[in-house]
């Protein structure tokens, strides 16, 4: 039985959005000029590269049922029981991560547990030490087998990522090579060494690493936990790859609402000027005095109470959670429009005083129709620059909110949680450390590559500032 | 100029009055004080004497906005609004779940706050302007770039990863400082580098690489061309013209925080068990009281807006070119 959220409705609406502008863009040559730019960046390319597979991750995991448990009669479909649990397509492809639990602690690729337990002997006597895993390496009868068997299946997963490797590529440079209209070979030195207008080597480089990641990562989680267990013995790499579609979540829907407001009000005060423009510039300094970490724990803790005092409004788990986590963003976007609005307002302000709008405003053209063909469409570089720059700041900040316990609810699974969880096993002795190694890699992984994209789509809308990472230019400003 | 910062006072006001009402409309109306004492006293089984008796102990059983039962003025004036709300302007902040006065928890709880904060944003504006001038300096290299490929990872990962890791290496492994704690007087040192130092790094990434940027627009400008044009060493270029010039957008877009240096931080003071304020917001968030936390709201919003006064002035001293208007 399917079950759509709130947050996945919004998830898929605002993935339908962006399918459609780049639709859109494409056929527009003033959108796809600066697009074209973003493509050419070797940094930009590989960090979309790079999002590509956290996107795919989060839709996976945005797409909800519940699964049958029982069903008795075939023609009496009332008869189907559902769960009350709630699993993603996610869960599904990850079915042997999910269920194959442990009872608590194992390090990275372990036989054995972390802790030690009473076994009983067969002869009665009862020892101390460390027990067996359930399912980590179970397959192995002799433990001295792990290292061999981990490099075996190592190897073939390493096998099998250059074998995908190599296709992906022959089909890429195929495609374009198809595209130039020049002879294979041609083409492939050209990709290998570096001369092609969109950066194909970068694009591939950065494909190999991932594959050369997931691959072994992914076939060797079958029959070991790879990045360990937690506390209740769940997969940890199961738990950080749940967190990615939270800390998307969090940024996409923040987004989405701190989007219009910022443009309707910023607009409308530079634009309209007089009392409207005191009146938003009012509601602005007064939200932004705020420190911002404390209105959104005010309004999280007021949005705790009503939960608690309705629980009738809110029948699973899942539900509340995801509804909590819609809250979140809303009172994120709530406290985040300010700036936006601001930089909106001074770019309206100098366009405001442009010929081309006032000689509109002389053939008597409507001030709703003046800011929709001549104002918005002049300011939407800006608006696309801080949703981009905006994102990663957003993914950090659910760590830190989640940390001071404002965040999402314990029930989910985030790298802030993560992060408090492992906080108390840091204090452990001897340490357990693969808990925040995973969410430190998963959330560094994935904030560089919002952070590198947002560069690249900065420095191709935004000619006047010049922070990308291009070496090329770098060295050809060089003073001699 | 006295009465251009008069006027900026004046304009102040109704700011402060906003953020009250804001205030005062998130935990007193969306919210009904019935609600607050069920949480306070558990959900369930509660029952409405329990509950009569927690609003009269927190002073919450009055109208909230007009009492038509009282007599003259105190028909305002004895009333939730004005006893919780209005008296926030004498900077009268009452008292918290556990009947502690939180006037007296600020004024004490302040001073290890500024302890923390203030070096972290000291050292911290030095260091990054420092970092941001020799990437300006040896600008179109591989040291620029490495140091801006240096900046972005670091602005990528989480504050949290500074701290736990910081706390490990330099306090689990090294043995150098204590992990956490805070003592008066000297003897503070020794608690505070870390926090400070970690501080520090973790706002490198961001600072240094926004500072580069502005001392990269400086340097393409006309003033430091003619400089050049006159035979002046790259060098004095740099440090005397371009980093005058460059510290006006630097100092002025800084002082706006200077007065929140007070509320501490949040992260740094509960990771490291400072009592300052960040860590008071904190166990208030955790314990769900509201009254500590509807007062650091207010407060947090006037050092604000004393942040954004002292900037408007900052602008007039520095740049004569901005009028009182």
């Amino acid at each position: 039985m399917p079950v759509v959220l709130w947050t996945d409705a919004l998830v898929f609406a605002v993935a339908a959005a962006l399918v459609g502008y780049v639709l859109y863009a494409s056929r527009h040559e003033h959108l796809a000029a600066p697009w074209r730019r973003v493509a050419h960046s070797a940094s930009g390319v590989s960090a979309a590269v790079v999002l590509v597979f956290f996107v795919g991750a989060g839709l996976l995991d945005s797409l909800h049922f519940r699964p049958r448990i029982e069903s008795g009669d075939r023609k009496s479909a009332v008869y189907s029981v559902y769960s009350v649990e709630v699993r993603s397509l996610l869960d599904v492809l990850l079915a042997e991560l999910r269920t194959r639990n442990e009872k608590t602690y194992s390090a990275p690729l372990a036989l054995r547990s972390y802790q030690r337990e009473s076994l009983e002997l067969p002869d009665g006597r009862t020892v101390r030490e460390y027990p067996r895993l359930r399912f980590g390496g179970a397959h192995l009868k002799d433990e001295s087998d792990r290292r061999y068997d981990l490099g075996v299946r190592g190897l073939r997963a390493v096998g099998l990522a250059s074998l995908a490797w190599a296709l992906a590529t022959a089909l890429l440079v195929g495609v374009a090579a198809r595209g130039s209209g020049r002879a294979q070979t041609d083409r492939w030195d050209s990709v290998w060494r570096g001369e092609t207008d969109v950066p194909w080597r970068a694009i591939l480089a950065t494909l190999a690493l991932m594959l050369l990641v997931l691959f072994p990562a992914f076939s060797l989680s079958t029959h070991y936990h790879v990045l360990g267990t937690d506390k209740v013995g769940q997969d940890v790499l199961y738990l950080a790859m749940k967190g990615i579609r939270t800390a998307l979540v969090i940024g996409a829907l923040t987004t989405l609402v701190l989007l219009p407001l910022g443009v309707l009000l910023g607009i409308s005060a530079g634009y309209f000027r007089g009392w409207v423009d005191d009146v938003i510039q009012y509601v602005y300094t007064t939200l932004n005095s705020i420190p911002g970490v404390l209105l959104i724990a005010a309004a999280v803790l007021l949005m705790q109470v009503y939960i608690e005092t309705h629980p009738d409004l809110f029948p699973t788990q899942a539900q509340r959670a995801d509804l909590r986590l819609l809250f979140l963003c809303i009172i994120l976007g709530l406290t985040e429009w300010t700036g936006l609005a601001r930089l909106l307002r001074g770019e309206s302000l100098k366009l405001r005083e442009l010929e081309y709008v006032q000689a509109a405003r002389a053939f008597g053209v409507p001030s709703l129709r003046i800011i929709t063909r001549h104002i918005l469409p002049n300011v939407m570089h800006i608006v696309l620059i801080t949703a981009v720059m905006g994102f990663s700041g957003l993914v950090l900040a659910e760590a830190v909110l989640s940390y001071v316990g404002v965040g999402v609810d314990p029930s989910m699974n985030s790298f802030g949680l993560m992060i408090n969880a492992a906080r108390l096993e840091m204090a452990r002795d001897p340490m357990v450390w693969w808990s925040l190694a995973a969410a430190f890699v998963f959330m560094f992984v994935l904030v560089l590559a919002a952070n590198l994209f947002a560069d690249a789509v900065r420095d191709a809308f935004d000619p006047r500032t010049h922070v990308g990472l291009r070496l090329g230019r770098f060295l050809k400003g060089r003073p001699a | 100029m006295t009465a251009y910062i008069v006027r900026r006072i004046l304009y102040a006001i109704p700011i402060l009055i906003g953020v009250n009402l804001l205030t005062f409309a998130l935990f007193f109306v969306l919210n009904t004080p019935d609600d607050m004492a069920r949480l306070a006293l558990g959900v369930k089984r509660v029952t409405p004497d329990a509950i009569e008796r927690w609003k009269a102990e927190q002073g919450y059983d009055k109208p909230l906005l007009w009492n038509a039962a009282a007599e003259g003025t105190s028909k305002a004036t004895d009333t939730v609004f004005w006893q919780k709300s209005v008296r926030l302007f004498a900077l009268d902040f009452g008292r918290s779940q556990d009947k502690r006065d939180i006037g007296r928890e600020i004024r004490t709880r302040m001073w290890p706050s500024v302890a923390i904060a203030l070096p972290t944003f000291v050292i911290g504006l030095a260091v990054t302007v420092t970092i941001a001038l020799l990437m300006a300096f040896f600008r179109a290299t591989y040291l620029d770039f490495w140091g801006v490929v240096t900046c972005v990872a670091m602005m990528s990962i989480s504050t949290l990863f500074y701290i736990i890791g910081g706390q490990y290496v330099v306090s689990k492994l090294w043995n150098l400082v204590p992990i956490s704690g805070y003592a008066e007087g000297v003897d503070a040192f020794k608690f505070l580098l870390l926090p400070v130092a970690i501080g520090v790094v973790s706002g490198i990434g961001a600072g240094a690489r926004l500072y580069r940027t502005l001392f990269l627009d400086e340097i393409n400008k006309d003033y430091v061309r003619t400089a050049r044009s006159k035979g002046l060493a790259e060098t004095v270029v740099l440090f005397k013209h371009v980093l005058k010039n460059a510290l006006i957008p630097i100092l002025t877009g800084v002082v706006v925080v200077i007065p929140t240096l007070f509320l501490g931080s949040l992260l740094m003071e509960s990771f490291f068990g400072i009592p300052g304020l960040g860590s008071y917001t904190i166990e208030a968030i955790d314990a769900q009281d509201f009254s500590v936390v509807r007062v650091m709201v207010f407060v947090g919003s006037l050092l604000y807006i004393v942040g954004l006064l002292l900037t408007d002035i900052s602008y007039t001293l520095v740049d004569p070119r901005v009028r009182f208007e």
